[in-house]
């Protein structure tokens, strides 16, 4: 069996991974990238997605919202915003956040405001999948 | 207050009796928020030393990039400062101490304006005739991720567009439950001087210039890649950076504004209970002298019939 990568995941709110896997993948503003030992050293800004996390052949998946990852040989750090493992996801929450930003996009007020509704939007939109897919 | 009858006592034991009730509660509700803002705040901390120590190592590899928010501009016309305070007092100096702070570094500067965060900042700086762009009042004891993404957002427009050439970060650091910190954070651009006030908030942190220093000793790593390329990634990840720093700030300033109320509110309590004490001391004695008093009229009284 190849080497594991060190992966940390970190957000405002806790520290989501620490430990050691065999495959991570991340979703970037270029779209998807898999994370193994060795890898090239590299940075990259991630997007509103997903994090796939497989130790011991097992995956994990968690929703994550915008931030960087970093990885150097054996050791990935990935900073994000907001990141949760998917069945933890609070359904009524990303629903609710999806109305608001609905409304708001359907006002209009200035492009802050705009700014502000559709990144909420995507972020409520990209839990609401997530969730969805994981019941089926 | 020796002439005070007794009926004035008494009603002075009430007042004050009531005034300790206040403090007390306002004591027992500053301690159930401190637990909750400190447990906050332990579990942002790691992510704001992340992005520290991973922004320090972008500019170890990339030193002498260019870069609007990093690249120092030649004259500083105007420095913009968000100044984090609370919206209430009764906190003893917490307030004054960080605007105090504040205003110090301001005499440094030709021409400031203040983002206030907070009731209190935004009185003390339009007293002071500052100009204040914009005020932010609604959020300051419980500070969330958007709270933080929306000053920044309005201090990264200003900043390029030229309206202010620098922005500094005035907030509490929380040591302990009593003691807290004024710090004062550069956050744009990240010149020198930005960078060595991120260095020097946490131990584990190396400069830049270090880091790049044991990366060619070492040889052994690759040179860092960025993709897609160096600017967009800067684009993207220093604003992430501020992020992390005001998120940090506000999380920080809440929990020293919990503690410094908690503190003042139980000294408050403390007193309160002293003066009762001495009230309630000098009521026994006027009513002693009172009764005294009516005895030896008596006794006088029925020596005056005999």
């Amino acid at each position: 069996m190849a080497k594991k990568l060190h992966l940390e995941v970190i957000s405002p709110d806790q520290i989501l991974w620490d430990d050691e896997v065999d495959t991570a993948v991340v979703r970037t503003i270029e779209g998807d990238v898999g994370l193994m030992n060795d890898h090239l050293p590299l940075v990259l800004p991630l997007a509103v997605g997903r994090i796939k996390i497989i130790k011991d052949g097992k995956p994990r998946e968690a929703s994550c919202a915008e931030g960087v990852v970093k990885i150097r040989e054996d050791h990935a750090l990935v900073i994000t915003e907001a990141v949760e493992w998917i069945d933890e996801i609070d359904i009524e929450r990303a629903r609710k956040a999806k109305e608001r930003a609905e409304k708001r996009l359907a006002v209009k007020k200035n492009d802050v405001d705009l700014d502000r509704a559709n990144i909420a939007m995507t972020k409520a939109l990209n839990r609401i999948k997530l969730y969805e897919r994981s019941k089926k | 207050m020796a002439g005070m009858g007794m009926r004035d006592i008494k009603r002075r034991i009430k007042s004050v009796g009531s005034t300790k009730q206040i403090t007390k509660a306002m004591e027992m509700v500053a301690s159930a928020k401190l637990r909750k803002t400190k447990a906050r705040l332990e579990e942002s901390r790691p992510f704001s030393l992340a992005w520290k120590r991973a922004l320090l190592s972008f500019l170890g590899d990339l030193q002498g990039v260019e870069h609007p928010m990093i690249t120092p501009r030649e004259k500083v016309r105007k420095s913009g400062y968000i100044v984090i305070t609370g919206n209430r007092g009764l906190c003893g100096g917490y307030n004054t101490n960080v605007m105090k702070a504040a205003l110090e570094h301001m005499k440094t500067k030709k021409a400031s304006c203040v983002v206030a965060v907070g009731q209190k900042a935004k009185d003390f700086f339009n007293r002071r005739g500052y100009d204040i762009p914009k005020a932010y009042l609604d959020f300051s004891e419980m500070p969330d991720f958007m709270d933080a993404k929306d000053i920044r957002r309005f201090c990264v427009e200003k900043y390029l567009n030229e309206e202010v050439d620098e922005v500094y970060l005035v907030y509490t650091q929380f040591v302990s439950t009593i003691s807290h910190k004024p710090q004062i954070v550069k956050l744009m651009p990240l010149d020198d001087e930005a960078v060595d006030s991120c260095v020097e908030s946490d131990e584990s942190l190396k400069h830049p210039k270090e880091l790049a220093e044991e990366a060619q000793k070492e040889k052994i790593h690759e040179k860092m890649n960025y993709e897609p390329n160096v600017p967009r990634v800067l684009n993207l990840v220093v604003p992430n950076y501020l992020d992390s720093l005001i998120l940090g700030g506000l999380l920080e300033s809440s929990a020293s504004e919990q503690g410094a109320r908690r503190v003042a509110m139980e000294n408050a309590t403390n007193n309160a209970e002293e003066m009762i004490e001495r009230l309630q001391l000098q009521y026994n004695r006027a009513r002693q002298a009172a009764i005294t008093q009516e005895i030896s009229e008596i006794v006088g009284g029925a020596e005056a019939l005999k």
